[in-house]
């Protein structure tokens, strides 16, 4: 260089260059703050349609992963599901107690008369049904459609049977009852209903709380999956996050995106769950109903309604976006112009 | 416009970029800036686009200390700024208007402004005609003449553009910089990193040249410079 000077020292141009008019050129770009609502409102719509259009551009991979999510919602909706149409379907037996007294064949009808008697007196009882082995076997007859194998017999083996309604309900109580009656010599056997009341109970308890652990793990699972896709969009849309950085995108608008894809995988993840409950349940129906019939029983069974498709879309969309913006808070602060 | 004051940038690998760098840049001023690769010639554009910041030192651009600018201001200050690369960054996914519309989507102009504008920037660089074209099927010459337009469609005050010639034929970097004269013409301050002495002597516009970080010479060269 033959004109260096000293450093840090400005030489004056040769001829100063003429003043220029800043009218046209250099003026900051402005924009209005109802346009830029109407802008923001309408990027909203576009990132809704595009994340739509990129869905069905890879139909392969995106299926694949709204299958996975569907999947994993299925299986709880369809516990959750069988849960509630078993509570409805044992919802006849109702939670009262009730002792059934099984006597032996040859107690006599005058005896059991006065036991009875003498039970209706117990402080203990609140009420006690006999019901003679003529009785129960017209019942049994009646309700269980096997009355030609019993018309086949020569004697009735139904014993005699004694319903004792306890005033309390406590346990103890009960069992007390139940040892009394059990130490009486016409009794062969004393059954105690509410037992079994109880055991279902618990059953339906333990039932829900499985359905609700297994959807909580995997609720995360469907997190994982929506977070790991979400990665591979930012991945793959690296260069263009750079780009717009460059320009002068804020971070949400570099979110946004992805945001909207994290919501469609969930919802059509949990519209799938939900058309596969359904299928599961129509698949269902014809032998459940049949089975019913066979108890002598109406029950229905119900299938996911309104209210589980309602459910599973939103809480899917939900978990997606939740999981997109696991993703995006990781991955695109990372993604930094160098 | 531009103001550097005592401006020192070490990386965090301990390498010093920048050595008490002071200059300053009028508005409306067209400058060069060169040196030898790793002169820090990308350090101080870097420093100017908020992509790095000073690890002393400051720097006021348009009025605005980049030493306040927190995180979440620096997209607004960009919008300021139009940015030309050496590979120009354009997306391959879209169109060239697409491409060049960019900015303004980003900053939240509407559909007609965008339309309008844009046309209007890739009117300037002559390609118009190709605005529905995937970047990808230009010419070098005209994906960096895209890249330009998507720097000065926001009309930023601003414009700085690294290496914008680094890959063309002298033909098509003369054009390009007759480009850049027409946007400093009509008052848009410019700032050229180059390391093509011929084209800078050739421009005869103020020249800034970096050295290991230091700035060894800024000035105008003599018409005729015998590097």
């Amino acid at each position: 260089m033959t004109d260096t000077r000293a450093v840090n020292q400005r030489t004056k141009p040769p001829a100063n260059p003429p003043e220029r008019s800043r009218s046209a050129g250099a003026v900051t770009a402005r924009t209005g703050v109802g346009d830029r609502f109407s802008s923001w409102t309408n990027h909203h719509r576009e990132m809704w349609r595009e994340s739509w259009v990129r869905f069905f551009a890879s139909p392969m991979s995106s299926g694949m992963t709204a299958l996975v999510i569907a999947i994993a919602l299925a299986l709880p909706a369809a516990l959750q599901l069988g849960l509630t149409n078993f509570q409805k379907a044992v919802a006849a037996w109702d939670g009262q107690p009730q002792i059934s007294v099984f006597l032996h064949k040859r107690a006599r009808e005058s005896a059991v008369q006065s036991f009875a008697d003498d039970l209706r007196g117990d402080p203990l009882v609140a009420g006690v049904t006999y019901i003679s082995p003529e009785q129960a076997l017209a019942e049994f007859q009646q309700s269980s459609g096997l009355g030609d194998a019993l018309l086949g017999m020569d004697s009735n083996p139904l014993p005699a049977v004694l319903l004792v309604r306890p005033r309390g309900s406590d346990t103890s109580s009960l069992e007390a009852l139940a040892t009394r009656l059990r130490a009486n010599a016409m009794t062969d056997s004393v059954v105690l209903d509410m037992a079994w009341v109880q055991r279902l109970a618990q059953l339906t308890e333990l039932g829900q709380r499985m359905s609700m652990g297994l959807a909580l793990l995997l609720a995360l699972g469907v997190l994982l999956v929506v977070v790991n896709s979400i990665r591979l969009h930012i991945e793959n849309r690296r260069d263009e996050i750079l780009v717009v950085k460059l320009v002068g995108a804020t971070d949400a608008f570099v979110r946004r995106p992805f945001l909207y894809t994290g919501l469609v995988y969930g919802l059509v993840g949990g519209l799938i769950a939900w058309l596969l409950v359904s299928g599961g349940v129509w698949l269902l129906a014809g032998p459940v109903s049949g089975l019913a019939n066979l108890y002598g029983s109406g029950f229905r069974l119900d299938g996911p309604g309104f209210t589980y498709l309602v459910g599973l879309a939103g809480g899917a969309a939900l978990l997606g976006l939740t999981g997109a913006w696991l993703a995006v808070a990781r991955h695109i602060s990372a993604i930094q112009p160098r | 416009m531009i103001q550097f004051d005592n401006v020192n940038k070490r990386y965090e690998s301990g390498q010093d970029a920048l050595g008490r760098v002071s200059l300053e840049i009028d508005r409306a001023e067209m400058v060069f800036l060169t040196g030898h690769s790793g002169a820090g010639k990308s350090t101080l554009l870097k420093l100017l686009t908020a992509i790095e910041r000073p690890t002393r030192g400051s720097i006021i651009v348009g009025g605005q200390n980049l030493n306040r600018l927190r995180n979440s201001q620096i997209p607004y200050y960009r919008r300021n700024l139009g940015i030309v690369f050496q590979n120009h960054q354009l997306l391959f996914d879209r169109s060239v208007f697409d491409n060049v519309a960019l900015p303004l989507s980003v900053s939240g102009c509407s559909r007609r402004e965008v339309g309008r504008r844009a046309r209007a920037a890739l009117d300037k660089v002559g390609l118009l005609h190709k605005e529905k074209q995937n970047p990808i099927v230009l010419s070098g010459g005209e994906q960096q003449r895209v890249g330009i337009a998507r720097a000065v469609v926001n009309k930023p005050a601003l414009l700085v553009a690294d290496e914008p010639t680094g890959n063309l034929d002298p033909k098509l970097s003369e054009e390009i910089m007759g480009l850049f004269r027409q946007f400093n013409a009509v008052g848009t301050t410019v700032l050229i990193a180059s390391h093509d002495l011929e084209l800078i002597a050739r421009m005869r516009q103020r020249v800034l040249t970096l050295q290991q970080g230091q700035l060894i010479y800024d000035g105008y060269p003599s018409r005729e410079p015998a590097y």
